[in-house]
């Protein structure tokens, strides 16, 4: 697969892996090796960062995988730049997955505060790869002031209900400079594929792979459908169009051409 | 910090109980009593995880009694969706059993001769130490309403201590004002558990004789100024056996509903305490609830509110415990000591009630594994919270 670059590291998969919601560490360690990912998001809240024998921590191999840690939880851009800099200062990660989520049951990310937070971070030399809503104003804002990447979702995170804002989410694409991750929502490998024929650079599952009767099974089936999609996409599928195209109804007439 | 819900004056949670009936003076046995299968049914084929009365109202109704596989399937779904496969941990730390209440099924009442214990600072650090060093991450400071000693610079003063130690520390205590409240907040407390115990008003009264508690309507306000303060985590329940369990959870939800989208960043947890033996009190209690009715609250709560946590403490018997793991609760404590001093067992205080899981923190984490969920210890961060 063509390679994905994100402020100039160089990825060959496609999909990032989120790690909540696993059954256990063992199971959550072989979903990720079978998923081919290179990038898996931590939630800074589930595990003590500063220390080595975390177990959490410990599962994941950090010279396989970038671990890329999120602030999942943080009520504004005060709490996520602080946690972003604890982080830092305990392993040495610039790489933040930004979130800035204030409510804690659907868990949509405030723009505002994304933004803000976001202007602060890069400020203060951070790689800053923010979570959205699929609003394209705010991911052209966001590529403005220097993100690596967007990271709008498809549908409310953990809904599994896949590309519920397909026309925003295409806006973004077609404007977007900067690496379009489509992070939460993806329940399904089709969903995943549907997101790379679009157009996405990468997507993040989790809970889908996470909650699946069988993780491991369902990591290799998104990492099939996230190549799939890619290479759909590189083929030049058809032409993305709202309205069917008959071949010529209107010009069908002129047979003299 | 939270202020959602202090810039425009909504309508009082007092006055919608009320207006619905649930606190005492409504018709809700007659109407529970009228819900038929099909109703039953249309609330189940209703989007999961969604609330409104009606709908929860058929859930908790005696027809649906006949519906708890299928309401355990949708809710199990569900809680795996929205949660994951994992069960958090926590462990309640008791402070003091000196009260100046009267409550009628509390061993530590006014009333009772049992001998009091309240923890020094260094004490109550000392049992803190203990309980991190099973693993614990988030803990539960508990007292009986002793406002001399477990003062707000007390619970502040304590929590500070507890920063390096501890992600998230809540306590349950007795109502404060919301200047207190924000000053435990700044300290680093994050969640206030606070029971209505009753909603019914004829049953508060008569279970709450004498003392501040006495006073329902201060009580049911209280948690509008945990959240106002900016408590990002606030537990609501009521003790169940005092009044008919079918419509305290009715109020129970209107309650939990009106702070949910009157303070929509903080999150709303149900805790479902059954009444428990407790030293020197003899009432023969009318409304207990069997395993099954307990089992179709939590599961009617669940399929009317996805993203809500659900508490169970270990006032259940172990064999109930592991079962409910796959109904819907998302948070447990393990290794609970309901007495002052009971960890570090330096003293011989009388327990607030008699637990029925005594097993080690290290045992329910097993058997959470050994269902195929993850115990999660800290899920939390103590760098959240103000600077």
């Amino acid at each position: 697969m063509d390679e994905l670059v994100i402020a100039g590291k160089k990825f060959s998969s496609r999909l990032f892996i989120g790690t909540g919601k696993f059954a256990s560490n063992e199971i959550m360690a072989k979903a990720i090796e079978a998923s081919g990912t290179q990038i898996v998001t931590v939630a800074l809240r589930r595990v003590d960062i500063d220390n080595p024998q975390d177990e959490f921590l410990a599962a994941i191999d950090r010279d396989k995988y970038l671990l890329l840690p999120n602030t999942s939880g943080a009520r504004d851009a005060a709490e996520a730049m602080r946690l972003a800099r604890l982080a830092r200062a305990a392993t040495g990660i610039n790489w933040l997955k930004l979130e800035v989520t204030p409510d804690p049951y659907y868990l949509l990310p405030d723009p505002v505060e994304t933004l803000k937070a976001a202007e602060g971070l890069i400020k203060e030399g951070f790689v800053v790869l923010p979570y959205i809503n699929a609003d394209p104003i705010l991911a052209k804002r966001l590529e403005d002031i220097g993100t690596a990447t967007v990271m709008p979702l498809a549908s409310p995170i953990g809904s599994n209900q896949g590309l519920k804002a397909r026309a925003s989410l295409e806006i973004i694409i077609s404007q977007s400079n900067v690496p379009v991750v489509v992070d939460a929502g993806l329940g399904l490998p089709s969903h995943a594929a549907d997101a790379m024929e679009m157009g996405a650079d990468a997507v993040l599952v989790n809970t889908a792979i996470a909650t699946a009767a069988e993780p491991v099974k369902m990591a290799i089936a998104f990492k099939q459908a996230v190549e799939a999609g890619r290479l759909a996409y590189n083929a030049g599928a058809p032409a993305r169009s709202r309205t069917a195209q008959p071949s010529s109804p209107l010009t069908g007439f002129l047979t003299d051409r | 910090m939270n202020t959602a819900g202090t810039t425009k004056s909504l309508h009082d949670i007092g006055k919608k109980l009320a207006a619905v009936g649930l606190d005492g003076n409504g018709n809700w046995q007659e109407i529970l009593q009228n819900f038929k299968p099909a109703d039953v049914e249309r609330a189940l084929s209703q989007p999961v995880g969604l609330y409104s009365l009606n709908k929860l109202a058929a859930l908790v109704s005696p027809a649906a009694e006949d519906y708890l596989e299928q309401m355990a399937r949708l809710a199990h779904q569900l809680t795996l969706q929205r949660f994951g496969r994992i069960i958090q941990l926590y462990a309640p730390l008791y402070l003091s059993n000196h009260c100046i209440n009267s409550c009628l099924y509390c061993g530590y009442s006014t009333a009772s001769k049992c001998e009091r214990t309240r923890l020094s600072l260094e004490e109550a650090l000392e049992e803190a130490e203990v309980i991190a060093s099973e693993g614990f991450r988030h803990i539960l400071l508990v007292s009986s309403e002793d406002k001399d000693f477990i003062t707000v610079d007390y619970l502040a003063k304590f929590a500070k201590n507890l920063s390096s130690k501890f992600s998230s520390i809540s306590i349950e205590v007795y109502p404060m004002s919301r200047e207190q409240y924000a000053k435990l907040y700044q300290a680093g407390i994050d969640g206030v558990t606070l029971y209505q115990e009753t909603y019914n008003r004829k049953a508060y009264a008569y279970f709450h004789p004498a003392g501040p508690k006495a006073d329902y309507n201060e009580r049911l306000a209280a948690h509008d100024r945990t959240a106002q303060a900016g408590m990002r985590r606030l537990g609501v329940g009521v003790l169940l056996g005092l009044s008919d369990w079918r419509i305290e959870t009715l109020a129970l939800a209107e309650h939990a509903h009106y702070l949910m989208k009157r303070y929509w960043q903080s999150q709303v947890s149900f805790s479902l305490p059954r009444i428990c033996t407790a030293y020197n009190v003899s009432i023969n209690y009318k409304y207990l609830l069997s395993n099954s009715n307990f089992v179709q609250m939590m599961l009617a709560l669940r399929l009317c509110f996805a993203d809500a946590g659900i508490v169970i403490s270990t006032r259940e018997r172990p064999e109930l415990r592991d079962r409910l793991v796959r109904l819907g609760v998302t948070r447990m404590s393990a290794g609970s000591k309901t007495s002052p001093g009971g960890y570090t067992g330096k003293t011989e205080a009388v327990k607030q009630f008699e637990i029925d899981d005594r097993r080690t923190p290290a045992e329910v984490a097993a058997m959470i594994k050994s269902q195929g969920f993850e115990a999660v210890w800290k899920d939390w961060d103590a760098a959240f919270g103000p600077d």
